[in-house]
C-alpha cells in the first residue's frame, strides 16, 4: 500500500488516490506550428524509467487536486510531493 | 541430442535417472555472433528457435540478464488465445494457434496444450452487440467463435452467481472454444533445448551494459562477460525495454507497468476453461493441478518492482466473488507479479528501427504469452530478411505516427487504465 502526501490534505492511502501519469510531459504551444514529431512525442511517447519518477496523482476521493508526486518506480518510494505548478526536482 | 520418449525415460530409469543429457550447455561468449538475441525469455528463445530452424541462422546468441524462463514466460496465467476483433491482432494471432496446436510434437516437449476454451462474459445488450460484432469478425478471419447466451452461459459455469439483482448481471458471453491454456515453463525449456540442439548459445547470467553503434549500424554489444561483435541485434526484453532502449537514446511508445496474479490451493475440478469477467477487472482457469489461476488489472502506476501491491490484489478477489462465491472459502497460494511493456494502443511493435541492425520485439502489453511463437516466427523472419512479414506489417513502430493504431480496447494512451 502506498502512502502518499497529499500537499493539501497530508498523509492518506493510496485507495483516494487516481494515478496520472508522467509528470513531465509539456504539451506544445498553442497557437502555434506543430510538427508532427512534437506532436507524436506528446502524445505517444515515454520514458518511462527505471528509478526517479515525476508523475501526476488526482486526490479522487479527497480534495479533489491534482498535483506532483516524485517516486522510485523499483522501490515505491516516494521522495517528494508538491502542488501543481511548484518545483519538483 | 537425446530425444524424450517412454524409451528414453524406460532406459534412464536403470541408471537412476543420473544420466541425462544437460538440456542446454553453458557456453562462454564467443567473440562475435551473426545475431544477438537479447533477453532469454519465451519472445527471445522462440526466435532464436525460428533462426536457427526456419533460416538457417545458427551462430546465434541469447544475452539473458539472469535465468531463462525467470520473466514473464514463468509469471503469466498460461492463457492462449485469438479473439481479437482487428485482422492484424486476428491473422497474428490465429498464426500463432497453429504453432501451439503441435508444440509438444515439434520441440519433442510436453507444452501441456490444453484447448479447452475461453468466455468473455458480457453484462448488457450493447455489450452483447458488441460481442456479436467481434465474433463476426473474427470469424472472418477463420476463427471459431460462439456467442453464448444466458442460459447456454449457465450450463458451462453454473457455479457462477446468475442472480438478477447483482451488479453485472450476467446476459450472456463470446466463447472461443479453441482457446486455451499450456504449460508456460516447458515452452521456454522446450524452445531452449531445441535452439541450444541447433547451435544457438544461450548465455545466462550476462547483463548488457551498452551498445557499439557507428554510423547508424550496430557493431556490437557491451555486456559484463566482455563485448560481443554483432550486425544484428534483436531485443525481446518485454518489460526492460525502456531501460535498454535509453541506453541506445531512443523513446518508445511505451511504459512498463505491473501486472499480479494470484492462485489458490488446488481443489477438484470445477472450472472447465478460462472464464474473464470485464465488468469486474477478473479473469479465472482452473490449473491441471487444481489451482483456481486468477488475474485482473494492472496495479496502475508506472513499476519495475516485480511484486505488487495489496489493494490490487483485494480489488481482483473482490470481483472474483462477486462472480464466483465459492472463491471466499478458498485460501490463497501465492501471489506474484511481473512487468508489462504497456504499448500506448494495447498491441505489440515487431519491427526495424532506425538503427541498422536493430530489431525490435516489445509492447506485449499483458498478452505476450499466448504469441510466443507467432513473436518468434515472425521476428525470425524480420531478423533473417531485413523485412517485416506480412503478419507483423500492423506492428510496426511509426503506427502511431501514421494513425493506425491497433487500439483494440479503445481505451487511448492512458496505459494505467488498460
Amino acid at each position: 500500500m502506498l502512502y502518499i502526501k497529499c500537499p493539501y490534505c497530508g498523509y492518506r492511502s493510496q485507495k483516494e488516490f487516481a494515478y496520472g501519469g508522467d509528470g513531465t510531459i509539456k504539451r506544445p504551444e498553442l497557437n502555434q506550428n506543430i510538427s508532427d514529431e512534437k506532436w507524436d512525442e506528446f502524445v505517444y511517447f515515454r520514458k518511462s524509467p527505471r528509478g526517479k519518477h515525476i508523475e501526476l496523482w488526482h486526490h479522487i476521493a479527497g480534495c479533489r487536486q491534482w498535483f506532483q508526486v516524485q517516486r522510485n518506480t523499483v522501490t515505491h518510494e516516494i521522495f517528494q510531493t508538491a502542488k501543481m505548478g511548484e518545483d519538483i526536482k | 541430442m537425446q530425444k524424450y520418449s517412454i524409451f528414453s525415460l524406460i532406459k534412464n530409469a536403470f541408471s537412476n535417472h543420473e544420466k541425462w543429457d544437460l538440456a542446454w550447455k553453458d557456453p562462454t561468449p564467443k567473440k562475435e555472433y551473426d545475431v544477438v538475441i537479447i533477453g532469454g525469455g519465451g519472445h527471445g528463445l522462440a526466435t532464436a528457435y525460428y533462426l536457427a530452424k526456419e533460416h538457417k541462422i545458427t551462430n546465434v546468441a541469447i544475452i539473458e540478464k539472469g535465468w531463462i524462463g525467470g520473466g514473464n514466460i514463468g509469471r503469466n496465467t498460461t492463457i492462449i488465445r485469438s479473439n481479437f476483433m482487428y485482422d492484424d491482432n486476428a491473422k497474428f494471432n490465429e498464426f500463432g494457434m497453429n504453432l501451439w496446436r503441435n508444440m509438444s510434437q515439434e520441440l519433442n516437449f510436453n507444452v501441456m496444450f490444453s484447448p479447452r476454451g475461453i468466455i468473455n462474459l458480457a453484462h448488457s445488450d450493447a455489450q452483447m452487440n458488441a460481442y456479436a460484432r467481434r465474433g463476426n469478425s473474427m470469424r472472418l478471419n477463420g476463427i471459431d467463435a460462439v456467442l453464448l447466451n444466458r442460459e447456454e452461459v449457465k450450463k458451462i459455469i453454473p457455479m457462477a452467481d446468475f442472480s438478477e439483482d447483482v451488479r453485472y448481471p450476467i446476459f450472456g458471453g463470446l466463447a472461443q472454444p479453441s482457446a486455451g491454456t499450456a504449460r508456460h515453463d516447458a515452452v521456454a525449456w522446450g524452445y531452449a533445448r531445441q535452439a541450444d540442439s541447433m547451435g544457438v548459445d544461450i548465455i545466462q547470467n550476462c547483463e548488457v551494459t551498452g551498445f557499439d553503434v557507428s554510423a547508424g549500424k550496430i557493431q556490437g554489444i557491451r555486456t559484463s562477460r566482455g563485448d560481443i561483435k554483432t550486425k544484428k541485434i534483436g531485443l525481446c526484453v518485454a518489460g526492460s525495454t525502456n531501460v535498454l532502449a535509453e541506453k541506445l537514446n531512443m523513446t518508445l511508445p511505451i511504459e512498463t507497468h505491473l501486472l499480479q496474479a494470484c492462485v489458490s490451493e488446488p481443489v477438484k475440478p470445477i472450472l472447465d476453461g478460462v472464464v474473464t469477467f470485464g465488468a469486474g477487472h477478473f479473469y479465472i482457469s482452473q490449473s491441471d493441478k487444481g489451482e483456481m489461476v486468477m488475474g485482473g488489472d494492472l496495479d496502475g502506476y508506472n513499476s519495475y518492482a516485480q511484486k505488487g501491491n495489496l489493494p490490487t490484489i483485494q480489488h481482483v478477489l473482490t470481483g472474483g466473488i462477486a462472480l464466483f462465491p465459492f472463491l471466499s472459502r478458498l485460501k490463497m497460494l501465492r501471489t506474484w507479479g511481473g512487468i508489462m511493456d504497456m504499448s500506448m494502443d494495447g498491441s505489440p511493435i515487431i519491427d526495424k528501427t532506425h538503427i541498422e541492425g536493430l530489431y525490435l520485439n516489445c509492447g506485449w502489453c499483458y498478452g505476450g504469452f499466448k504469441s510466443v511463437p507467432s513473436s518468434g516466427w515472425t521476428f525470425a523472419h524480420t531478423i533473417a530478411q531485413d523485412k517485416v512479414h506480412e503478419l507483423n506489417e500492423g506492428f510496426s513502430l511509426n503506427r502511431f505516427s501514421r494513425g493506425y493504431l491497433l487500439d483494440e480496447k479503445g481505451l487511448g494512451t492512458k496505459t494505467w487504465i488498460s
